[in-house]
């Protein structure tokens, strides 16, 4: 029998401001035993009286040593991202419990070409695989596509600007839902066959599909690259609801 | 103790398995594209140890007793819903006069996914064919056109889609099992990773 995840005490180290909603935590997490892009940890917050609630959350990157990052949207009327938002502060200690996950992967010896498809909070994981190619020194082609309701929901823009200048082989294309910044093609839309098309790889290539975003964005990729002819093994999928 | 953390109001309701919280809507999680599969071609089929193949098309299963379980569901992810609403044909009708002496089963899915229980999860009233939702039939997006339903078990245990049973003496681990889940998954045990 494997031996239980156990839940150890991390500390808030720094906070980065990605969005009005979203914030990205680095933790010290003392013995992490490390992790692949697309994993997730949990986290636990303990009250007075003893109650515990944890949530689940993807790593947005690899480790550094023992600090891993997380990015926390705020879900309206939520019981632990508000908390991890408003309240939780530098030094604070937070539970976490992880690796978790082994399937929603990307390995940095893979070969393949890479098709990442993020809708809003989606894009963390995701990141987490840009930020590893960039760590293993994999030349692998990545192309990114990320739907946003408007610029300022985009996560990680400056890092993202950056990192398609100076990692060869990463392209990002950008769906805005609701409002596209100036001087951008196009009409804020959902996204559809035309975005997957002209911004993904072909079925030729045999890429690796990564989606990941609310529901209803998941199963529309994700049907997409079904009907282009991506073969439903190579689409990996990871869907979130409103949770807390 | 996490500083400033009060969490929601106690409910007084009935206990929630531990680290659960209740959700109004149904969340989807699978691991990739949902398959469609049309009921012309649809069929369930139960094999044993031994190589012997039942097999149910859609109106022969519809014409079994059905059974409208109504039953809470547990998530791994922490969501769990109370007093979900289903119809669906009882495991137990599937399996009666099937001579078999395997303790363990693997329902297969539609789309290539697996998951593993001891048979005996299977039989006893804790287990169906469900193939209606909410009063409808059940959306594709939650498994359709028919899922396993065994809600005593975390919810990555009710196959979506599913096709077939395997009855097996020894335990096949699918999925999710193979991917760092718990082989079991008691949602009162809180079994959710290896080693829980």
């Amino acid at each position: 029998m494997t031996a239980p995840l156990r839940w150890r005490v991390a500390r808030l180290c720094e906070r980065r401001v990605e969005t009005p909603t979203a914030h990205t935590l680095v933790l010290e997490a003392p013995g992490w035993p490390g992790h692949l892009p697309g994993q997730h940890v949990d986290v636990r917050l303990t009250a007075p009286d003893g109650y515990q609630a944890a949530r689940s959350y993807s790593l947005a990157g690899p480790a550094e040593g023992d600090r891993i990052v997380l990015t926390v949207q705020r879900v309206p009327d939520g019981e632990v991202s508000p908390y991890l938002i408003d309240v939780y502060a530098e030094g604070d200690p937070v539970e976490v419990r992880g690796p978790v996950g082994g399937w929603f992967v990307w390995r940095p010896e893979e070969t393949a070409p890479v098709l990442l498809v993020a809708g809003g909070s989606g894009v963390v994981p995701l990141m987490a695989m840009v930020r590893a190619r960039r760590a293993a020194g994999s030349r692998v082609p990545f192309r990114l596509i990320y739907s946003v309701r408007t610029p300022a929901d985009v996560f990680y823009a400056d890092e993202l600007r950056r990192r398609v200048r100076d990692d060869l082989g990463l392209d990002v294309a950008y769906v805005y839902t609701r409002e596209a910044p100036p001087g951008w093609r196009g009409e804020p839309h959902r996204i559809g066959l035309a975005d997957v098309n002209s911004h993904g790889w072909p079925p030729e290539l045999e890429p690796l599909c990564y989606v990941c975003g609310p529901t209803g964005f998941v199963e529309t990729v994700a049907d997409v690259l079904v009907g282009l002819g991506h073969q439903s093994r190579r689409v990996k999928t990871e869907r979130f609801g409103p949770t807390g | 103790m996490s500083p400033g953390f009060q969490g929601r109001p106690r409910s007084a309701e009935p206990a929630l398995p531990p680290g659960q919280y209740l959700t109004q809507d149904f969340p989807v999680l699978s691991a990739g594209p949902t398959p469609r599969v049309p009921l012309e071609t649809w069929e369930f089929v139960v094999s044993t140890e031994s190589g012997a193949e039942f097999r149910w098309s859609w109106d022969e299963l519809m014409a079994l007793p059905q059974e409208t379980p109504a039953v809470d569901i547990h998530c791994v992810t922490r969501w769990s819903k109370r007093n979900t609403d289903w119809q669906g044909v009882s495991l137990d009708t599937l399996l009666e006069g099937i001579g078999t002496g395997a303790r363990y089963a693997q329902a297969h899915s539609y789309g290539g996914y697996t998951t593993n229980l001891p048979l005996a999860d299977l039989r006893g009233g804790r287990a169906w064919i469900a193939h209606r939702y909410d009063g409808g039939p059940l959306p594709a997006e939650h498994g359709g056109p028919a899922r396993l339903l065994v809600p005593h078990l975390y919810f990555w245990k009710s196959a979506k889609w599913v096709r077939g049973i395997r009855l097996t003496t020894d335990d096949q681990p699918g999925f999710w099992e193979t991917a760092g889940y718990h082989d079991y998954g008691d949602p009162w045990r809180e079994q959710r990773y290896q080693g829980d």
